[in-house]
């Protein structure tokens, strides 16, 4: 048996990021939003709204969640689940730190 | 192509609405939507035109599906759009304007039309039906000026009309053929209540009413009946009953015998074509009331999408009538016979008036009048044929008498059981209200709509779903209480700006803590407003949340519907330059910009521009003098002006140099939600200033200011707010007119609808008749521009949050291994 191990990048510090805002990660084609939220949690989603593949990073952050800027559909940012009366949900990807850097999970290989 | 199948709709009123909400529902990618619509407007809830005619509800408030919606679903709407053929050979339905469209998949719900009687004279000016907003329309104009009406037709609709009209002031009369009021429902003794409730307020009545001819020489003086008596009115409304609009279906082919014949899976004699609503004809039965109407919508869509066992059933609807102060509830088959017993329940004082009839020791009907409380629970009852003779000596008195309960006005709507309908429109259970308020934390009334439909119809039963909330809530049930800003707050928007200044609140956090917010930070919601709010109220000393502004203001460019941004620079007073449209073309070159377009604010809209080439593009446009046109932003966006006295022959004063000035003076501010402005040269008005936030249309002998006007969801004309003789002083009322409603509109809320709210006099008395109060709301302005107007795209060309226009990393993607 192979063993699969997490697939994890640097991806820049903590201050890159402005509180209850997001910057992007672009990975070929794909392109994944990185959270901070107020309490410096961090949160990596595809930036693409269930609903109509809004992008999420350009919405406003509040608790742990994101408002998606097209059509205000709320997103949690842990789950990547919609909340509320819409139905859907965003690929979500692990995050960890290393001292000050974030490192995502781009998956296992 | 896109592989979706092609759905045609002919017909927007509310049964195809409720078909094409479950199906997008279900499966929300399967069809491309075409609806044509003989109206133009958009799908709004026919069963409240009677509160619109009598004045108690507007028309914004009716609407179930606003442009939005048609946008969010990718819909092509085409209103005013009345289809005169359908090609099933070819699969093509054409409209009058000349529009054909090709489908795989029609839906005919063209509904039905007013049955117009068959007399000399019907087609006079002044006879009108009761049928769609233009009726309603028509009548009000008509309310102005005559002062006499007739309804012809003493049913649900004619009742509802004529006590409309008696509220808009006429006199009216009601004439029916039959001996009393609205037989088919009610039996001749609440008929006769109702007949004395009409009378009570003023309205004639006159039943076993014959019309013989309708009088008049070029428009309609009166009404003569068959014994040869003349009833005198400038106003006739028909209001004898619908017929199925079936004629464009017959055309085509399909079979049609009342209305268009379909199968209890809404399909017609054509496989590929389905019918639902008033024109269509199930099993031998026509239907006018919306619940059943919904069912097919219902059963329409499951069959759409690919549901075949779906199918229609008939069940009794109960009727309610619409006039305020008047309870009326019919249900079910109350003509009397041997086989059938009934109780009566009579209080004279009271005015209240109860049967039930039974048939077996069953409930088979029930009229009730006065008092409609249990009309619920005598339905639920007759539906579930409940064996009654356990209770009979009780049953009369409703739900509440039964077991020697306590007098709890909640009591009945407690012990109903969880699969009795609440809302008999949209046929919704209790079960399901409970539970949509259990699991979603459910608080407010207009969130049980939303989440369960229940009540979002005729209305008529909001008291037992507001009795559901009392006693699922308990203490957390408060009906009094405004409507809160967001789920973070119980506060209303007023509350929450009074308290930004009377406890002198400056900041998010603080506004937060100090009014006992529910969320650590807030909302998409309340984070804008409360952000906007200190913006406005402490322009010095706040600093702008940006993490609280939508990303269109945030970047200064209006996001689309792909992730990319359009960009719009300002263009003073709608006025340009060679050097300016040379700088526009060459960004446009530069930048690969794929669609330039010329907005409706007399500017330049450059679309589909990435978010990482904004900043170059600013630094360009500023170089050629642009700044940002703000037509992102919940601010000042245009003032749109004619070319006035300077170029015109018509022109009375300089409409261009008041625009630019007005645009100059007022740009960068922000506001509640955008504000338009235009200025016209002349009454002509070719600036369309009265239907903007704020117009000025000049005259020879000065200027007119205009305001709360509105051509977006809604169409309004301005208000006039008074006429100024000269362009300083319109200037001062026109800013202090806008700051006014920055100090006190809610966030996201229209000039229109904020005068609409407080009252067009008020305005007119603080901004015209208050010259102290007009000068300080001017001050305020002048005050607060001091730190707005600050060309954002500049800021941005020179660093400022750098960070919003790049990625923060990138990677390749690997091969697959």
């Amino acid at each position: 048996m192979n063993a699969l191990t997490e697939h994890w990048v640097a991806i820049g510090s903590l201050s890159d990021i402005p509180r209850r805002g997001a910057r992007c990660v672009r990975r070929g084609g794909m392109t994944i939003a990185v959270f901070r939220t107020a309490d410096d949690h961090v949160f990596a989603l595809e930036d693409r709204c269930p609903h109509r593949r809004g992008p999420l990073s350009q919405g406003i952050v509040h608790d742990g969640c994101v408002t998606c800027p097209l059509h205000n559909w709320v997103i949690s940012l842990e789950s990547g689940e919609a909340q509320g009366a819409d139905e859907g949900a965003v690929a979500t990807f692990p995050v960890r730190f290393d001292g000050d850097t974030i490192l995502l999970s781009l998956g296992m290989r | 192509m896109n592989g979706k199948r092609k759905l045609v709709v002919i017909g927007n009123g509310m049964a195809p609405g409720r078909m094409l909400e479950a199906l997008f529902d279900k499966m929300p990618d399967a069809y491309d939507v075409t609806i044509f619509n003989a109206e133009p407007r958009v799908n709004y809830d026919r069963i409240m035109l009677s509160p619109v005619l009598s004045g108690e509800k507007a028309f914004e408030e009716i609407v179930i599906h606003g442009d939005g919606w048609y946008i969010d679903h990718g819909v092509t709407l085409y209103k005013g759009h009345k289809v005169v053929a359908i090609d099933r050979a070819a699969h093509t339905v054409t409209s009058e304007p000349g529009e054909t469209v090709g489908y795989d998949v029609l839906v005919v719900a063209t509904g039905s039309n007013p049955f117009i009687i068959p007399v000399p004279g019907n087609d006079l000016p002044g006879v009108l039906t009761y049928r769609d907003f233009d009726d309603v329309n028509a009548m009000l104009f008509a309310a102005q000026s005559r002062a006499k009406a007739v309804v012809i037709g003493g049913g649900l609709l004619g009742l509802e009309a004529a006590a409309g009209l008696k509220e808009r002031g006429m006199d009216v009369t009601v004439l029916h053929i039959m001996p009393t009021l609205m037989e088919r429902q009610l039996d001749p003794a609440a008929g006769y209540l109702l007949q004395r409730a009409m009378q009570k307020r003023g309205i004639e009545v006159v039943t076993g009413a014959n019309t013989k001819r309708i009088v008049g020489d070029r428009k309609v003086e009166g009404v003569e009946l068959e014994d040869g008596t003349v009833v005198p009115a400038g106003l006739v409304v028909m209001a004898a009953g619908i017929r199925p609009n079936a004629a464009l279906a017959k055309e085509a082919g399909l079979e049609v015998s009342r209305g268009i014949v379909v199968d209890a899976a809404m399909h017609t004699s054509d496989p590929g074509v389905l019918a639902l609503g008033e024109c269509a004809e199930v099993d031998g039965r026509v239907y006018g009331l919306v619940a059943p109407l919904y069912q097919m919508a219902e059963v329409a869509a499951a069959q759409l999408c690919g549901d075949r066992s779906a199918e229609f059933l008939h069940a009794d609807t109960p009727t309610k009538l619409k006039v305020t102060g008047i309870d009326l509830y019919s249900l079910g088959d109350f003509a009397e016979g041997d086989d059938r017993e009934e109780i009566v329940l009579r209080d004279a004082t009271a005015g209240v008036y109860k049967r039930v009839v039974l048939k077996e020791n069953r409930i088979i009907g029930t009229v009730l009048y006065g008092d409609t409380a249990d009309g619920g629970w005598f339905n639920d009852l007759m539906k579930k044929r409940t064996d009654i003779a356990a209770m009979r000596d009780t049953l009369i008195f409703g739900q509440a008498y039964q077991g020697g309960g306590v007098l709890d006005p909640t009591a009945a709507v407690a012990a109903l059981p969880d699969d009795a309908e609440i809302c008999g429109c949209n046929g919704v259970r209790k079960g399901k209200i409970t539970s949509a308020i259990k699991a979603k934390g459910l608080t407010a009334l207009d969130e049980i709509r939303a989440y369960t439909k229940a009540s979002s119809s005729c209305g008529s039963c909001t008291g037992l779903v507001e009795q559901l909330m009392a006693l699922t809530l308990g203490e957390r049930y408060n009906p009094a209480a405004v409507t809160p800003m967001c789920g973070c707050t119980g506060l209303g928007h007023d509350e929450v700006r009074r308290f930004i200044k009377a406890k002198r609140l400056k900041t998010i956090p603080a506004v937060m803590q100090e009014l006992e917010w529910r969320t650590s930070c807030g909302c998409a919601k309340c984070r804008p407003a409360l952000n906007y709010y200190l913006v406005c109220d402490w322009p010095d000393e706040y600093a702008d949340d940006y993490q609280s502004r939508f990303i269109n203001e945030r970047v200064h460019a209006n996001i689309q519907k792909d992730g990319t941004y359009s960009v719009v620079p300002r263009m003073w007073g709608g006025q340009t330059s060679a050097a300016e449209l040379r700088a526009i073309a060459d960004v446009v070159d530069k930048f690969d910009i794929p669609t330039v377009k010329v907005t409706g604010g007399q500017r330049i809209d450059m679309l589909g521009i990435r978010k990482e080439d904004l900043p170059a593009i600013w630094a360009d446009l500023g170089k050629a003098g642009f700044v940002s046109g703000h037509a992102y932003a919940k601010g000042i966006r245009t003032v749109k002006t004619c070319v006035g006295s300077d170029w015109c022959r018509f022109g009375t004063q300089d409409s261009t140099a008041l625009g630019v000035r007005i645009e100059k003076f007022m740009w960068g501010s922000w506001t509640p939600a955008k504000v338009k402005m235009a200025v016209s040269g002349c009454p002509r008005n070719c600036a369309e200033a009265t239907c903007k936030d704020v117009g000025v249309v000049c005259i020879d002998s000065g200027f007119e200011i205009h305001f709360a006007g509105a051509a977006g969801l809604d169409i309004k004309g301005t208000e006039a707010l008074g006429l100024v003789k000269t362009q300083d002083e319109a200037l001062e009322h026109v800013v202090a007119l806008v700051q006014m409603y920055r100090e006190q509109g809610h966030y996201l809320e229209r000039i229109y609808k904020w005068a609409k709210r407080i009252g067009y006099d008020e305005v007119r008395r603080q901004i015209m008749d208050d010259p102290e109060r007009r000068k300080a709301y001017f001050d305020r302005f002048v005050f607060s521009q001091k730190f707005a107007q600050v060309d954002p795209w500049s800021e941005r060309v020179s660093g400022k949050h750098k960070h919003e226009f790049r990625p923060m990393a990138t990677f390749p993607l690997e091969a697959a291994e």
